[in-house]
């Protein structure tokens, strides 16, 4: 912590051995700063998705419908079947047919408020609440399978899962776009600290042959780029969070796209990004400095 | 403390110089002198390790150069000032910091009236402000000397340091050398000036060496 305090603080003389290249300067501040605001995104997109995923598993995992499709005659006795079959599974907290009212109001939706349900063979549905431990749906399956017939389990996984996986391929490539951001900060930083190494190519000889170590000139470079990295990415960082802040607010109808930004403790993450965005830069300089200074006598 | 032991030195193409030996003593006075291009600025870059030898070595206190770390050759060149044929400085900051680079760079302390004592002895205290490109060959030469000597290094290498200065000026260069080496340090410098020469003998017990067809010899009276 000491060492990184004087490294930060500096000695103004060492920083005075590199000559002030405005053009390097701007180049990578802007640089750092474009790559911290993506990376605010990036990082919102990554926590969001993984939210979403969270959300879906949480809110599906704990229903499950039977239907039931049987000849109406049959279709009280089938019900009250599977109501005995379900009170005697463990893992199920309640369950209910649905009742005629009920179903109409579900299909509504698709096929108006004049729906003659009694003329159609519409299946049953059964609402199961699933307890915490949640229930064994494959013997839950065979059991109905065995006695009665017209009985199918849809426990939603078979729905849930795309989804989930979905949100958490987001989420991946949310953190892989934050690597490849800071795999590009490197290669620019890097591409500057040279640019700045081979304009100073005087300096650094003259410091070598009045006997500075590599790690005082190194130094000089590093500290550089480090300091205006970590401004940079400040400055990009402020930017991508007000940003953020100003997308609309999370709404049902949103879904996805409003719930975009950061939640509670989740505005801690984008801080992290201009330190990380300082250490990438001291170590994309620290390499670069002293692999120009090795070719050097 | 500087030792060449049978070097050899060629660019890639014939050899330049052969078979020298030499041994700088602590406290010894030399010139060098030879025809132009006969190899006496790459003699003194072999002295302070820029250049390693392609045959024979050079040891500083019994050390192949060759076997040093960077660190150890930065060391090296903390006790050894160098005056550069083409004195290069850093040319965005002024005159007075240039000279007090070998001490800011290694981080020993700079006693400001020490500084502006050697830089009026060169008669650079007026300019001590000015930037390096603006100064005249004479004027740049004069700052290196300031610059080799102000950590009062034990070897002090100098690269024609009087080229491009009038008699008065080489001569209070020359005494500054030559108090320099009444102290101990051991002085090397390379010359064409003859006049300079026998200016700093009557001073000194200096020798001469010359470059000749790739080897070192001891020239004139010396002989
Ligand atoms: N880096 C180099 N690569 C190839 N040849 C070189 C190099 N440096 C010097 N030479 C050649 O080596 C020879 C000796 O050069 P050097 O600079 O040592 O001569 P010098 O005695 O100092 O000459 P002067 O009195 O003109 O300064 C010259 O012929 C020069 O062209
Ligand atoms: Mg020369």
């Amino acid at each position: 912590m000491n060492g990184i305090a004087r490294f930060l603080m500096g000695d103004t003389t060492a920083d005075r051995i590199v000559p002030p290249t405005g053009f390097t300067a701007r180049l990578t501040t802007f640089t750092a700063a474009a790559m911290a605001f993506l990376a605010v995104f990036a990082l919102a997109l990554s926590l969001a998705s993984g939210r979403l995923a969270e959300r879906w598993s949480a809110a599906l995992a704990q229903t499950a419908t039977i239907r039931i499709s049987a000849p109406s005659d049959q279709m009280a006795a089938q019900t009250a079947k599977v109501m005995a079959i379900l009170k005697e599974t463990p893992g199920v907290a309640s369950a209910q047919p649905l009742t005629d009212a009920q179903q109409k109001k579900l299909l509504e939706p698709w096929f108006g408020p004049d729906l003659p349900l009694d003329a159609l063979p519409i299946p049953r549905l059964v609402d199961v609440r699933e307890t915490a431990q949640g229930f064994d749906a494959e013997g839950l399956r065979n059991r109905l399978a065995a006695s009665v017939p017209g009985a199918v389990l849809d426990d939603h996984t078979r729905w849930r899962k795309p989804l989930v996986a979905a949100a958490d391929r987001l989420r991946l490539l949310g953190l892989v776009a934050i690597l490849l951001i800071a795999g590009a900060t490197a290669a620019m930083i890097t591409l500057a600290a040279n640019a700045a190494l081979a304009a100073n190519g005087q300096v650094i000889r003259v410091l070598r042959l009045i006997g500075a170590r590599d790690r005082y000139i190194a130094r000089a470079f590093v500290r550089r780029f480090t300091l205006r990295a970590l401004a940079g990415a400040a400055i990009g960082t402020v930017l991508g969070m007000g940003a953020v802040l100003l997308l609309p607010a999370q709404n049902e109808a949103g879904g996805f796209l409003t719930g975009l930004g950061f939640q509670g403790l989740g505005w801690a993450w984008p801080l992290l990004i201009p330190p990380l965005a300082a250490l990438v830069s001291f170590l994309a300089t620290q390499a670069a400095a002293f692999h120009t200074l090795r070719g050097l006598s | 403390m500087i030792e060449f032991h049978h070097v050899a030195y060629n660019y890639g193409g014939g050899e330049l110089l052969t078979d020298i030996s030499l041994r700088l003593a602590p406290g010894s006075f030399h010139f060098l002198t030879g025809p132009s291009g006969a190899g006496k600025t790459t003699f003194l870059k072999l002295c302070y390790g820029e250049l390693h030898p392609t045959a024979g070595r050079v040891t500083l206190e019994d050390r192949d150069m060759r076997g040093f770390s960077r660190d150890e050759v930065a060391q090296m060149r903390r006790r050894v000032g160098v005056v550069h044929q083409d004195c290069q400085f850093l040319d965005h900051l002024p005159l007075a910091e240039n000279v007090a680079l070998p001490l800011t760079a290694t981080g020993q302390p700079r006693r400001d009236d020490d500084l502006e004592a050697l830089l009026s002895w060169v008669g650079l205290k007026p300019l001590s402000g000015h930037l390096p490109p603006s100064l005249s060959g004479g004027e740049r030469q004069r700052a290196a000397l300031a610059r080799a000597v102000i950590t009062s290094p034990d070897v002090i290498l100098a690269d024609e340091p009087t080229g491009n200065l009038d008699w008065e000026m080489s001569l209070r260069l020359l005494t500054l050398l030559v108090e320099l080496n009444k102290m101990g340090k051991t002085i090397l410098i390379a010359t064409h000036d003859l006049n300079l020469i026998r200016s700093a003998k009557s001073q000194v017990p200096a020798r001469v060496l010359r470059i000749r067809d790739r080897r070192l010899q001891l020239a004139g009276s010396d002989l």
